[in-house]
């Protein structure tokens, strides 16, 4: 008796202080996505330049010295803030875009995999056996060294890579999905199979889509973050944090601000889609079907 | 004969993969320009006859597909020529494969000495203000680069307070910093691994029979669930290793150590294509490798796994 009466009590209060960290991981992502989501938004408003303003004069600034360059400037003089603010332009760019890219390629193609079997659904799984022995760092090395650093050539990378662990989910879910009643149904009904597809079993796979859409963006914002270090990405003069940590790394024994603003950048903007992304997984997931 | 049937379908994947990982990477660099004009940018007179001499002697003029089974050749039976600038590839590996093993490696150590015993914690105070913090602190884990957490290593450990060395490889003292890096990007995934498998093994039927025999919960946790768990931990851990090779080239190359990474992004640079070549097509087939081996194994143990 006094056994089972302690197994019951902590799950109650266990829930009750999980329901109080769910939402807690929800404020905290929304407010930190959403400020620096609006501040990269209103970037190009707020800094017409562009953040290409030198001032040799006031090169190496510490910060928190003055309203002028409140978080002090690079090498260059530029001002630091300007330039993390503007910088979240490129990473917001290429998460958004490469994310949006890889799960619409990636849905179709698991859709009509799962749905049809066959030929489809052999490639993808092997696909999958072939992006998993070829990490994305060492493939984007090796084709940006053909085609030559950039931005855009970054997005479809990342698209061409990482669209299969959509198809993969997707797939899954419809394996399940095409033998339930309500598809059966809408089969015998003489439904087609594109309304089918799209109608029914769709809506039906999509909380495990839009957990790992969330995550994607966070992950492919470090990803274009280590590219760009590496100067595979956008050109130096375009300020984007994985630059500005690639230039401020030579200077790091003078001038700890130039690398450290733009990381802590990086970090709230990741940890915040993080955030939401594990309280959707909870919300939306409990079995866990995209936990990493 | 399933266990037969399971061993030889695996070994055939694994083969198709490396062949199309290998297929790509040549195929790919073989587009990146023509090395030959490279090499000899520097000299003046040099003439078309220069030019496609240099070509044969490099086995350049050869058609795509009998350069790629050279390549394959060379792959099985380990000599893998002379990269364009530096020597015999070869050699250049020897040095930089165990530098890249020994930071895999002691990572991998870091990251699984601090991430079990907090993984265990979090699942058995599962809830509790510990859980909380862990699995707050596991996600900051995840969302900064791992060559920025590298930089800010660098900036206390070796600038403020110079403990540790900041680059090269100067002896082990050079080898904290990197592994350090890497362990604790590592840890973030990890520690979500362990608490998530313990969970799941602390509700099963025959934790709740040990509890009920009167076992001490300490012996539940070690000797009972932590041991069926391992299993599944370790074959977690080792489908990691891709992501693990990831990381490596890019924190290497912050602290300038010599291994595969670092020879990697030289030879890009350089366009040394029978380097860059090796380099990625070996780190392809390692990879191939471990998880091949971790499946195998996993499925000798654990027959349920096979069919899947």
């Amino acid at each position: 008796m006094t056994d089972q009466t302690q197994n019951v009590k902590p799950r109650v209060s266990f829930r009750r202080k999980y329901h109080r960290f769910f939402k807690f991981e929800f404020i905290a992502g929304i407010v930190l996505t959403g400020i620096l989501g609006a501040l990269v938004l209103a970037a190009t408003w707020l800094f017409p330049e562009g953040g290409r303003t030198v001032d040799l004069m006031a090169r190496l600034t510490p910060p928190f010295l003055s309203w002028e360059h409140p978080l002090g400037t690079d090498p260059l003089g530029r001002d630091i803030l300007e330039r993390v603010i503007l910088g979240g332009r490129i990473s917001f760019t290429v998460g958004i875009l490469s994310a949006a890219g890889a799960v619409v390629l990636g849905t179709v193609i698991g859709l009509l995999a799962g749905y049809y079997r066959g030929l489809w659904d052999t490639l993808i799984m092997r696909f999958a056996d072939i992006q998993l022995a070829l990490p994305f760092i060492l493939l984007a090395i090796t084709v940006i060294a053909i085609v030559g650093p950039g931005t855009d050539r970054i997005i479809v990378l990342m698209i061409v890579s990482q669209w299969v662990q959509y198809a993969r989910l997707v797939r899954s879910s419809v394996l399940s999905l095409r033998e339930r009643e309500f598809v059966q149904a809408a089969r015998s009904y003489g439904l087609r199979d594109r309304k089918i597809i799209f109608g029914h079993i769709l809506p039906n796979a999509l909380g495990p889509l839009i957990i790992l859409l969330t995550l994607n963006v966070a992950n492919n914002i470090l990803l274009e973050s280590s590219l760009t270090f590496l100067g595979l990405g956008a050109d130096p003069q375009t300020p984007t944090w994985g630059g500005m940590l690639s230039e401020g790394r030579n200077y790091i024994q003078t001038a700890w601000w130039v690398t450290v603003f733009p990381g802590v950048t990086i970090m709230l903007t990741v940890l915040g889609l993080n955030l939401l992304g594990d309280w959707l997984r909870d919300e939306l997931d409990p079995l866990g079907r995209t936990s990493r | 004969m399933p266990v037969i049937r399971f061993i030889t379908v695996r070994l055939l994947q694994a083969i198709l993969v490396t062949m199309a990982v290998t297929l790509f990477v040549a195929f790919a660099i073989r587009l990146t320009g023509d090395p030959v004009v490279m090499m000899v940018s520097e000299a003046s007179n040099v003439t078309e006859e220069d030019l496609a001499r240099i070509r044969e002697s490099l086995g350049l003029n050869q058609p795509f597909l009998m350069q790629y089974y050279d390549f394959i050749k060379s792959l099985v039976t380990g000599d893998l020529g002379d990269s364009f600038f530096r020597g015999p590839v070869w050699d250049l590996i020897a040095v930089a494969m165990p530098a890249t093993l020994l930071l895999a490696a002691t990572s991998m150590l870091v990251s699984i000495l601090i991430s079990i015993p907090l993984g265990i914690y979090s699942a058995v105070h599962k809830g509790g203000l510990a859980d909380q913090v862990i699995r707050v602190l596991s996600l900051v884990g995840l969302s900064f680069p791992n060559f920025w957490l590298g930089i800010m290593l660098v900036l206390v450990f070796s600038i403020t307070f110079p403990i540790f060395p900041a680059s090269g490889y100067t002896g082990l003292a050079s080898l904290v910093l990197p592994a350090v890096t890497i362990g604790i990007i590592l840890t973030a995934t990890n520690v979500r691994l362990v608490r998530t498998t313990m969970l799941e093994i602390l509700s099963a039927q025959y934790v709740m029979v040990a509890r009920a025999k009167g076992l001490s919960e300490r012996k539940v946790i070690y000797k009972h669930a932590l041991r069926n768990g391992a299993i599944a931990l370790v074959t977690f851990m080792g489908l990691q290793f891709g992501n693990l090779i990831g990381g490596l080239v890019v924190v290497e190359l912050v602290f300038n150590w010599p291994g595969m990474g670092t020879l990697s992004v030289e030879a890009i640079a350089q366009r040394d294509y029978p380097l860059l070549q090796a380099t990625v097509s070996i780190l392809a087939i390692m990879i191939v490798g471990v998880n091949l081996a971790v499946d195998l194994i996993y499925g000798l143990i654990d027959p349920r796994i096979r069919v899947a």
